[in-house]
């Protein structure tokens, strides 16, 4: 044997080296250089992302990292959001809470995001690990209260414990009351998500107290203005904070109480929550307006010119302001106001208070992000709703906006023309692509033909995920995106005329991504067949609601398809309304 | 960049640039029609070409399910018919585009899975003006050759079970479309997520005379319901709610004694109980016959399938609701309106689980529950 050692160093010193290396892709490199150090990083790494939970097995998992402390699972597609999934679709994360509770008695941190998780599963994390600390559960359902009163009781050293956009089943409010009197380890508590009756609010303050670490909190809608002052004087460290309900009578003993809270909280740089907000009430933020860096109005329902008055009374707040995310009652106006004195602004998200309407309720339209990014050279991040755009708009905001890397733009009609030109979205769109080469993620909407796709594909080579809705004419645009797009990882298309020539000639690049989604298109059966039998690393699941595909003839388009990636082949937990295009899987009948 | 699947020649990658109008196969790509679905070739497309750039370009085939159609969908179908447009009608494959026939795109079905003469049934009111004008029908194969792109139409297996509702679309004139127009003529209702079929919500829709109400498409636009309960709740919250239509879905959970998991049904897709009757059964049918594993299982056989056959015809099952209240009451006794308003959940029980119940409400759902909201029916 032949021991060629130019240079070697004890594993011990390699593994403090791999400690300071902390993201997944290069600790991904890192395992590539030799069978050595794939070993040495394997033993090491304590923090695993797994973007679908089905591309993998727990038991892969844990028997290439054995010594894990934290976890982050996503579940389902995101189309989900938008309940294009059906209910029962999958993404339970029992399973993965077994196996870990074996194998991972150190487990800390699980971070979950569209899964299903159910009060077994939260009983069994309040069981198996001793030394929990971090529980969030982002857009996730199937638990109730004594789940979370589970957690409550048995973890000791909790740190965070976020529910955000989670539905919880109401059973109790006292679940809070569950938090032991030694427990003092808090340092951040969302709760935006309940409903009214699961807080005790008592047992709230008692803990706010006892916590002299919190620096996270977000209340949920049932707690009352007046009530803000009493928690906030009890923590006056927190950084981040989420009000209930921002509505009273104007009351001036109140009103003084509570600006005198917000006032004695010199940390607080994040405000969010607002539920029905009494404009009145919002002068009690100018003490800390201007420390603000990031503020969440999206659910005030106020107008423009209140809004307007919040920024231009505030001095400051205008330089420091990271984030806005405000309903589009801020109208044109308001974003004009924000693009003069926000010079910081790096994140824009425009919410529409109206989505359903037929006709225009507010005046915004695409001028407010015109004048945004005319004002706000370093936006980085758009989230926009509106009802018209121009393909002139488009350009002006790529020319302006080069630094963009998220760019989701909803016209609330499908299919919505260049207001000036009717002429299709195309030219716009393909300059945010062209300009914008750091783009990442990128959401399509308006009147769209193919060649905005083949402007993605030839200028969108980071593009990473993709959304599109009602556009394009032919498979030729999916295949300008498959077969150009480099960085792709996600799609997800829904009445698209998409069919099975894009799809099957760019097969082997679906397992270069983490998922497809397509729903409402032309992808017949005998094409999902066809992928799923010479594919064996992909899943192609379809989901059909009213009856099997397999009662059809093959070349009917499918319903809704999901295809992603796996090394763990294909899942077990399939409802019955969706199929497996596996070989190995029978297809019900 | 990647090897294609199947036949479909390596060509693809590096030609395919060039307009969407222009037909690949005039660029020698090898997005060439193949047979592995069964298809036989469609070589006459190529002609075709860029006939009518503008057609092609205004030609959209549209694939979506009921309720995931965009709304001025059904405006063009009648435009159409109605002979408004110039354009001449177009097939479904925009064979020129891509130089092929597949059969997926033949076949596209709208609106209902079932075959083309049961839909027909289901849009009596809308017949005269969609279904029977033979330009939209491909099992009329051969009869009209108006459009260029009518390549392949005579080879199209002429089965029933073809549906396609094509629309031509171009800017100007969807800019000069009401949405009110087409309301008497085809108007669909905000679609249910879970299996309400098309033509009871188009019937009943047209019924009851609901004024041209913006049909909602499934999960558009793209916001969270998180969200969007939340501005219902504040626009009540404020008296903003004037008539104006409903802020979007109205999601409650429904669970079934013995199913897996909850459902969830938008109660502002119906506007009976009829339908939600209807929409509950077929949701609800699967668990009683047995075709449903829970989490993990194969399942065939969870529950016994004739037993439960049995269950389920014989009225066993009630519909009951929680309401703002907390107390669960038996679905049926107050107005449409009103119960969707306190609704805040659903639960389908056994009826002599229910016996609890509000006795005047038993009393009266009883006599009703067969017409109405039993199971049997």
């Amino acid at each position: 044997m032949q021991k060629e050692m130019a240079y070697s160093f004890p594993d011990e010193v390699l593994k403090h080296v791999f400690s300071f290396i902390q993201s997944d892709k290069d600790r991904n490199a890192v395992s590539l250089v030799c069978k050595s150090w794939y070993e040495i990083e394997r033993w090491c790494r304590r923090k695993v992302f797994i973007g679908n939970c089905y591309a993998v097995s727990p038991r892969m998992v844990i028997r290439r990292f054995p010594e894990v402390r934290s976890i982050e699972l996503k579940g389902k597609p995101h189309f989900a959001d938008f309940n294009l999934v059906p209910d029962g679709w999958g993404g339970y994360v029992l399973q993965w809470i077994a196996e870990m509770a074996g194998a991972y008695p150190w487990l800390g941190e699980i971070r979950l995001k569209r899964m299903v998780v159910t009060d077994e599963s939260l009983e069994l994390i309040a069981k198996s690990f001793k030394n929990f600390k971090v529980l969030v559960l982002f857009s996730c359902e199937g638990f109730s209260t004594d789940g979370l009163a589970a957690i409550a009781a048995s973890c000791k050293n909790l740190r965070e414990l976020d529910l955000r956009e989670s539905e919880v089943d109401d059973l109790s409010g006292h679940w809070l009351a569950q938090f032991p009197e030694t427990c003092t380890s808090l340092v951040s508590l969302n709760i935006s998500c309940l409903g009214s009756d699961e807080v005790s609010f008592s047992a709230l303050e008692r803990l706010v107290d006892r916590c002299p670490n919190l620096r996270s909190l977000q209340l949920n809608r049932a707690v009352t203005l007046d009530k803000i002052a009493n928690i906030l004087r009890r923590a006056p460290q927190l950084v981040d904070f989420g009000t209930g309900n921002y509505a009273a009578e104007l009351q001036p003993d109140v009103f003084s109480n509570l600006a005198g809270a917000f006032s004695s909280c010199k940390e607080l740089k994040s405000l969010s929550g607002f539920w029905d907000v009494v404009p009145a009430y919002l002068p009690a933020l100018y003490s800390i307006c201007p420390r603000l860096t990031s503020l969440n109005l999206s659910y005030a329902t106020i107008q423009s010119p209140d809004l307007i008055k919040l920024v231009s009374h505030c001095p400051r707040l205008q330089r420091l302001l990271f984030l806005i995310q405000v309903l589009d009652y801020v109208e044109d106006s308001g974003l004009e106001e924000l693009a003069s004195s926000c010079k910081d602004l790096q994140e824009l998200r425009v919410f529409p208070s109206d989505p359903f309407g037929v006709e225009p309720n507010v005046s915004l339209t695409e001028q407010g992000l015109v004048a945004v990014s005319l004002g706000c050279p370093k936006l980085q991040s758009v989230l926009y709703f509106c009802r018209r755009m121009s393909n002139a708009a488009l350009v002006t905001i790529a020319q302006n906006c080069p630094n963009l890397t998220r760019f989701r733009l909803c016209i609330i009609e499908p299919k919505t023309p260049d207001y000036l030109t009717l002429e299709p979205l195309d030219a716009g769109f393909g300059a945010i692509v062209e300009h914008c080469k750091d783009l990442r993620r990128l959401s399509l909407s308006g009147l769209l033909t193919d060649h905005v796709f083949e402007y993605i594909g030839t200028y969108g080579k980071k593009l990473e995920m993709l959304s599109v809705a009602f556009a394009g004419d032919s498979d030729l645009g999916l295949h300008h995106v498959l077969s150009g797009c480099e960085s792709l990882r996600k799609l997800e298309i829904r009445d698209c005329p998409f069919g099975d020539k894009a799809l099957l000639a760019n097969a082997a690049k679906l397992e270069t991504m983490r998922s497809l989604w397509m729903s409402s298109c032309a992808v017949s059966f005998g094409a999902c067949k066809l992928l799923g039998q010479k594919m064996p690393k992909l899943n192609v699941e379809v989901i059909d609601e009213t009856e099997p595909p397999d009662s059809r003839p093959e070349s009917y388009p499918v319903d809704k398809l999901y295809i992603y990636r796996s090394v763990a082949g294909p899942r077990f937990d399939m409802p019955p309304f969706v199929w497996s295009m596996d070989e190995a899987v029978k297809i019900l009948h | 960049m990647s090897p294609p699947l199947l036949g479909v020649e390596e060509e693809v990658q590096s030609s395919v640039s060039s307009p969407s109008v222009e037909c690949i196969s005039e660029n020698g790509i090898g997005l060439k029609e193949r047979n592995y679905l069964g298809l036989s070739d469609c070589s006459s497309v190529d002609s075709s070409g860029v006939s009518s750039n503008l057609n092609l370009k205004a030609t959209e085939l549209r694939l979506g399910l009921p309720g995931s159609q965009s709304p001025e969908r059904e405006t063009e179908l009648c435009l159409l018919n109605l002979g408004k447009l110039d354009e001449k009608p177009l097939f479904p494959l925009l064979p020129s585009k891509d130089g092929i026939c597949s059969s997926s795109q033949k076949n596209v079905v709208t609106g209902n899975k079932r075959g083309f003469s049961d839909t027909m049934d289901g849009f009596s009111e809308v017949k005269g003006y969609v279904y029977t004008e033979k330009s939209w029908m491909f099992h009329e194969a051969g009869s009209d050759s108006e459009s260029p792109q009518s390549v392949g139409h005579g080879k199209y297996p002429g089965n029933s079970g073809v549906n396609v509702i094509l629309s031509t679309r171009s800017p100007g004139v969807k800019a000069s479309v009401k949405q009110d127009e087409p309301a008497n003529v085809l108007q669909e209702q905000p679609r249910a997520t879970n299996g309400t079929s098309l033509k009871q919500t188009v019937i009943s829709n047209n019924n009851t005379g609901a004024p041209a109400a913006k049909a909602q498409v499934v999960g558009w636009p793209p916001i969270r319901p998180f969200r969007t309960k939340t501005l219902a709740a504040s626009s009540k919250n404020n008296d903003e709610v004037d008539g104006k239509p409903g802020p979007g879905a109205l999601f409650v959970k429904v669970s079934m004694d013995g199913a897996p998991y909850l459902r969830k049904v938008d109660l502002r897709t119906y506007s009976t109980y009829q339908e939600l009757s209807s929409a509950l059964e077929k949701m609800f049918s699967c668990f009683t016959l047995g075709q449903c594993g829970s989490n993990g299982t194969a399942g065939k056989e969870t529950l016994s399938e004739s037993r439960l056959k049995d269950l389920l015809h014989g009225s066993e099952y009630v519909v009951t609701y929680k309401d703002k209240d907390g107390d669960w009451m038996l679905v049926g006794d107050v107005p449409w309106e009103m119960f969707i308003e306190t609704c805040k959940r659903l639960k389908i029980m056994k009826s002599s689980d229910a016996i609890g119940l509000a006795p005047r409400a038993m009393e009266k759902s009883k006599a009703n529950n067969k017409k109405e909201f039993g199971y049997g029916c």
